[in-house]
């Protein structure tokens, strides 16, 4: 899969000659993009997307909703473990009732910094999704208002959607149980 | 166990399993199903404060003119059977009122989207239609139609037809079985028998079309599994004429009652600013007056070639959706009618030897078509790299599939949006400042499948 291009705009090999931004055709998704100089705007398949840095996450999505997405409808994460340099990826869908659009926010969350600013506040419906996020990649929303477990028991141990955790090798309670060599 | 000199397996360190890619050491590099997964016992408080979440204190303020004793705090489930399933609210309790309720949800989670990146897409739907079990076409549907789009495949007008017969079907059989047991958690035994009954009809068909009465695995990436069966005509006439006979009974039975209208009206209600927030979709948000129908607004399988209005409701109560159940049970059923009137004739999956496998008859006479057949089911199709999320409307809401792919024939990632799961969080708002005993009126006309939410 391709190497993130927000990644590499991070590591500092801008250039002056940089060309022109694409835009999207729609008139509000093209106002919308105009706002954020930092947030790239690209087409997967024929759905519109957003790579946002983590830390206009907030302001983008409030614009969003200032645009017309009146509803989150989803967020998860994928885990491109050893695929790309930026491990993590949020995946936020949008959705605009009154333009009848979606758009889906990209998120990039490196490994060694996890922490990714909450929906909640512009969203309240974040609150399971990013629960259940946190839950299954370990990836933590700060601001949430209750960022626990909600799937998997409060005690569980590890982020089972991580490509890391492999399946098939959780220990049972039987512990006294003879084991196959 | 204890004589370690009968077992002479080295013991191995206690792995840290959470460790992220830039601390992994080489053996973990290389493979991620390496041995299995250890719990330590020893872990710092910092190690388990960050793997369990930090417990957050809400806003709420208690009330101080309420005297203690008459607050409290009970468990309603997991195992209560008002809650469809195992879902366990904490509820808080002053007096007769609630006034907090937490839903705690997780009791049939299974690790579905787990599972469904160790099966091929060709496998998948075996996976999916086991999550929302009430409406199983819809989830094969979504991933279908998700892996359709990455893999740029166009469907024959059969097959979509088809597709929408069936779900429409099984938004039917849906909607039947959520009124009768409402019916039944609100004290209309008989509407419990009578939903049952009804829903009988077309889980009979649906047993005849695809071999089970749930967990069908026929709606497949590239079609349907097989063509509908002969006299498929007579069955569906059946069912359409049967069913709204049955919908004039329940409505006799509960249109105009007065206990169930009194247990019903401006019970659980939820405004419609309030469900955009909480992104609630289907039903609920309906019966507040916002007419989102994706099967209007974003249709699919050339759902949009038939007639069919969009029931809405405008108090958001637990009447209006029920009164958008019976509706939509009827707006399916004349959507059934039109798709079998004008069948088309054709293919009832693509013709791509390299999606779908050849007819059973062909195998025995060509080679080429063993080959396909062989590879197919061994390696399955590789699908070209890319994502893609795909919505269609279920009958508890917008049901999405978004699909990562790495140009194999594994999802790299699959997850589901289950309508239910965002739903429930609509739960503590309607709920508020309610009677306990309207509460179960009120889990029952959000209609959450447990295995949708937990997945």
């Amino acid at each position: 899969m391709a190497e993130n291009p927000v990644n590499e705009a991070e590591t500092g090999e801008e250039t002056d000659q940089a060309p022109p931004r694409a835009l999207p055709e729609h008139v509000v998704l093209a106002g919308l993009f105009e706002q954020f100089a930092n947030v790239e705007w690209r087409l997967s398949g024929d759905q519109d997307t957003a790579v946002v840095p983590k830390d206009r996450l907030r302001d983008f999505a409030l614009a969003a909703r200032e645009a017309g997405f009146e509803m989150m409808v989803d967020v998860t994460a994928v885990d491109y473990l050893r695929v790309r340099r930026v491990r993590f990826e949020v995946v936020v869908g949008l959705l605009s009732l009154q333009h009848n659009i979606r758009l889906r926010l990209l998120v990039p969350v490196p490994a060694d910094d996890l922490t990714v600013p909450s929906l909640v506040p512009v969203y309240p419906g974040a609150n399971f999704f990013e629960r259940e996020t946190f839950d299954m990649f370990g990836i933590i929303f700060a601001d949430h208002p209750d960022l626990t477990r909600i799937l998997l028991p409060d005690d569980w141990i590890g982020h089972p959607l991580r490509k890391d955790f492999a399946t098939g090798g959780v220990s049972v309670q039987f512990k006294s149980s003879p084991q196959v060599t | 166990m204890a004589d370690d000199t009968r077992n002479p397996r080295p013991v191995r360190e206690m792995r840290d399993v959470w460790i992220t890619a830039d601390e992994a050491p080489d053996w973990m590099r290389h493979s991620t199903d390496e041995g299995a997964q250890t719990m330590r016992h020893i872990e710092s408080h910092q190690r388990l404060v960050e793997q369990m979440g930090v417990r957050v204190d809400d806003d709420y303020i208690l009330d101080d003119q309420i005297a203690e004793d008459e607050r409290m705090i009970i468990n309603m489930g997991p195992q209560h059977p008002s809650t469809h399933g195992v879902m366990r609210l904490q509820i808080e309790l002053e007096g007769e009122i609630v006034r907090r309720v937490k839903p705690i949800i997780g009791y049939l989670h299974t690790g579905m989207e787990k599972t469904g990146e160790n099966l091929m897409f060709m496998q998948g739907g075996t996976n999916v239609t086991r999550m929302d079990y009430l409406a199983p076409l819809f989830n094969e549907l979504v991933f279908s139609l998700a892996t359709e789009k990455l893999l740029g495949v166009e469907i024959p007008p059969r097959a979509q037809a088809i597709r929408v017969l069936m779900t429409e079907l099984n938004r039917t059989a849906s909607h039947l079985v959520s009124l009768a047991t409402q019916g039944m958690d609100v004290g209309a035994l008989s509407m419990m028998l009578y939903g049952f009954r009804e829903r009988e009809l077309i889980l009979a068909f649906f047993e005849k079309t695809t071999g089970l009465r749930m967990n069908h695995n026929y709606i497949r990436p590239g079609g349907v599994a097989a063509d509908l069966p002969d006299g498929w005509e007579e069955d569906v006439e059946e069912i359409i004429e049967k069913i709204p006979v049955g919908v004039a009974d329940y409505e006799d039975l509960l249109k105009a009652n007065p206990i169930w209208e009194g247990r019903t009206r401006g019970v659980g209600v939820i405004s419609a600013e309030e469900c955009l927030a909480y992104g609630i979709t289907g039903p609920p948000l309906r019966a507040t007056g916002v007419d989102l129908d994706l099967r209007k607004t974003q249709p699919y399988s050339g759902i949009d070639q038939y007639e069919f209005d969009v029931a809405v409701g405008s108090n958001g109560d637990v009447y209006d959706r029920y009164r958008i159940r019976v509706q939509e049970i009827l707006q399916s059923l004349r959507i059934v009618q039109q798709v079998a009137n004008r069948m088309p004739a054709g293919d009832y999956r693509v013709e791509d030897r390299k999606v779908t496998p050849p007819p059973r008859k062909r195998i025995d006479e060509s080679m080429e078509a063993l080959i396909h057949h062989f590879k197919l089911f061994t390696e399955g199709f590789k699908v070209p790299e890319g994502e893609t999320y795909v919505a269609i409307e279920s009958p508890r809401g917008e049901i999405g599939c978004y699909i990562v792919s790495d140009g194999s024939a594994k999802p790299y990632r699959m997850h589901i949006r289950a309508p239910s799961f965002a739903n429930l969080q609509g739960l503590p708002i309607m709920l508020a400042d309610s009677l306990v005993a309207d509460s179960v009126a009120t889990i029952a006309s959000v209609d959450a499948v447990m295995g949708d939410v937990d997945r």
